[in-house]
């Protein structure tokens, strides 16, 4: 066991494939010096210029180019920056990439991970901010994964590289420092939730960087005699209906927490499916509001989410 | 091509454009659902003749000099990427007629399995990546496999095949940057049919054009008659000799013609009558029947291509007619491998 960051969890999990398979590559732009956010750090120097390629800014080609790679035999490892520049390659990513397969009659692979950071960082204000995992769910073909602590961040991007599609990898800009234990265990199948914390009064379900809240939240509510179950999601599709389902069903209720926009947000599919599927279950969601994030932290701070806001709204819900 | 018989040469080169021309006639037709000419194509329950090609059919006549003169210079293992009128593309690298045919009656035989249709027919056992639903789409795919070929170290090169509308596309410039960047082994070609959809590309066109647009990148253009199957072959031949050896990007801007209008149901009104009849005075295989009669050779050898072509392209009509549908459990396949079978 030993103790790491998220972003060196990622670089190390890309580490072991680079060194496993050979048509493992990286690129994206000023990953060579490390990644932006060092999530690439010393990789270039281990494994060359040509296998951690820096890129033009060029969204558009880097995903197309990675698609033509991946169709003679490549696995790229794609840099997007932050998920807003992701927005340049909506069709490299959406009808070339996520089609590809289908529409060739599965002539072809596209085993490409495109690695999109969302969240809310540090003032970034409105362009560099967003949380755009909804829009990538909604795609056929596509993998959606958003991890949310150092241990997740490894496995998990070791299962996207080994899992054949192309993944939409959602890391939050805000955990990149997080330390946590990482150990090597059995590759993790993508599409399994896991439980953060026990509870019998409701549920609370989540991902990425949201997880930490609820949890501060639960620690809240327990002080208040409330005890809340917490699930972090892990992957948004395919996603565990299983867990959340079985959760629910036995705490009758679901709060559903992200950090992205409330309005058509994941969340919204969360309770739509359990409403169907049970509909003695009480739900209630909790996202942003549907507002541009500010720069000014008095301004972005009304498109966070809050322990205390999540604590009152699972409170509502359980009382 | 190697061949140092001209005449040889030719022959090939006007039997792929002849085979391109018998199928897209043939898919024109049957996409009005008037296959009486090719042969009792009837709906055996209604007698009616039912529309057998479906959707978008984006045809390339008088434009099968550019794809019969660049592919005879490529191997299955050099991949090309195509456009949404890309059947001039896949069957002269190499695809099978009669599997195109099917994927263009949506059948389960069909290159796709009928997911596709004409605007994603592609062969991807002999090179063929794809043809594309979105201008301009397939040049940075190209891109990934030159570079693709360049990192695994192959002798191989890629071709992007583009019409004169994707360049006024960012992906293009990306692209053309990318590939002098990274000195990738990628052929550019613009066949420059003069038509985005239904505008004349030169009222939306600022600069010199796709050849100058790549010289500004420091990458070498060669504009070619796109309409003489042998100055394509001579002028591809040149450049795909460097690309391969020296491993950079080169681009062929060859200027043709499209007859027909952007998408089979156009009946092209938008043009000057005149503007078509004087491009139709130089169809692509017209000159090439001309100079090969020059060259010597009967009519009757002419003419059995033609035939041979027409005889081809029936039975692959009939072929994909008869051919079963795909099963219904074909539309959840092959869409991913993680989460298959989560539908909601």
């Amino acid at each position: 066991m030993a103790v790491s960051t998220y972003s060196q969890a990622a670089v190390d999990a890309l580490c072991t494939a680079m060194q496993a398979d050979p048509s493992v590559i990286a690129m994206g732009e000023d990953i060579g010096r490390g990644g932006i956010f060092g999530q690439y750090r010393g990789l270039q120097a281990r494994f060359g210029a040509s296998r951690v390629i820096d890129t033009p800014i060029s969204e558009a080609t880097i995903v197309g180019a990675a698609v033509g790679m991946a169709l003679t035999g490549m696995r790229p490892v794609v840099e997007l920056r932050v998920i807003d520049f992701a927005l340049c390659a909506m069709d490299e990513i959406v009808n070339q990439a996520a089609k590809n397969r289908y529409m060739f009659g599965g002539q072809g692979r596209v085993p490409v991970v495109l690695r999109m950071p969302i969240g809310i960082w540090s003032s970034s204000a409105a362009q560099h901010s967003q949380s755009l995992e909804s829009w990538f769910a909604h795609i056929p073909g596509l993998v959606v994964v958003a991890p949310a602590t150092p241990q997740d961040n490894h496995d998990l991007l070791q299962a996207a590289l080994a899992c054949g599609d192309p993944v939409a990898y959602l890391e939050h800009k805000e955990l990149w420092s997080m330390e946590g234990d990482v150990v090597a265990t059995e590759a993790l199948p993508i599409g399994r939730a896991r439980i953060v914390r026990p509870g019998r009064d409701l549920t609370i379900v989540s991902w990425s960087r949201s997880v930490h809240q609820c949890a501060e939240a639960c620690a809240a509510l327990a002080s208040q005699g409330i005890d809340a179950e917490l699930i972090d999601l892990r992957t948004l599709w395919p996603w565990d209906r299983e867990t959340v389902l079985a959760s629910a069903a036995r705490t009758g209720r679901l709060l559903i927490v992200h950090e992205a926009v409330q309005v058509a947000g994941f969340g919204a599919e969360i309770a739509a499916t359990i409403a169907e599927l049970a509909p003695e279950v009480r739900l209630a969601r909790l996202g942003a509001l549907r507002i541009p994030v500010g720069y000014s932290p008095g301004l972005e701070a009304q498109a966070r989410l809050t322990p205390d806001a999540i604590a009152a709204r699972a409170w509502a819900l359980a009382s | 091509m190697s061949s140092p018989d001209p005449e040889a040469t030719l022959l090939a080169l006007y039997r792929t454009m002849a085979r391109i021309r018998a199928f897209e006639d043939a898919a024109e037709i049957a996409s009005r659902g008037g296959l009486a000419a090719w042969g009792p194509q009837t709906d055996q329950a209604t007698g009616a003749a039912p529309a057998q090609v479906r959707g978008p059919l984006h045809l390339s006549t008088g434009q099968e000099a550019v794809p019969a003169g660049v592919c005879a210079h490529l191997k299955a293992d050099d991949p090309i990427t195509s456009t949404h009128r890309g059947h001039g593309h896949t069957l002269a690298k190499g695809a099978d007629l009669t599997r195109m045919m099917m994927e263009l009656f949506g059948k389960a035989g069909g290159f796709c399995g009928g997911r596709g249709g004409s605007m994603h027919i592609a062969d991807f056992s002999v090179g063929m990546l794809g043809a594309n639903g979105v201008v301009a789409a397939s040049i940075p795919i190209a891109v990934g496999a030159a570079h693709a070929i360049r990192l695994q170290g192959r002798p191989a090169i890629a071709t992007a095949f583009f019409g004169d509308g994707a360049i006024n596309r960012g992906p293009f410039a990306e692209s053309l940057n990318w590939a002098a960047a990274y000195h990738l082994p990628l052929l550019f070609v613009c066949e420059d049919n003069q038509w985005s959809a239904t505008t004349r590309t030169d009222t939306l066109s600022a600069g010199g054009g796709a050849a100058a647009r790549a010289r500004a990148y420091g990458i070498e253009a060669v504009e070619v008659d796109g309409n003489d199957v042998e100055a394509v072959l001579a002028c591809a031949g040149e450049l795909i000799a460097r690309v391969r050896n020296e491993s950079r990007p080169a681009l062929l801007h060859a200027r043709t013609y499209r007859f027909k209008g952007h998408v089979s149901v156009d009946p092209a009104a938008y043009r000057d009558p005149a503007e078509l009849a004087r491009a139709l005075e130089r169809d692509p295989i017209a000159l090439a029947r001309r100079r090969l009669s020059e060259l010597g050779v009967e009519g009757t050898t002419i003419t059995a291509i033609d035939d041979e072509a027409h005889a081809e392209v029936k039975a692959a009509l009939a072929a994909a007619a008869a051919a079963p549908w795909p099963s219904v459990t074909a539309a959840f396949e092959e869409i991913q491998s993680t989460g298959a079978g989560q539908w909601l």
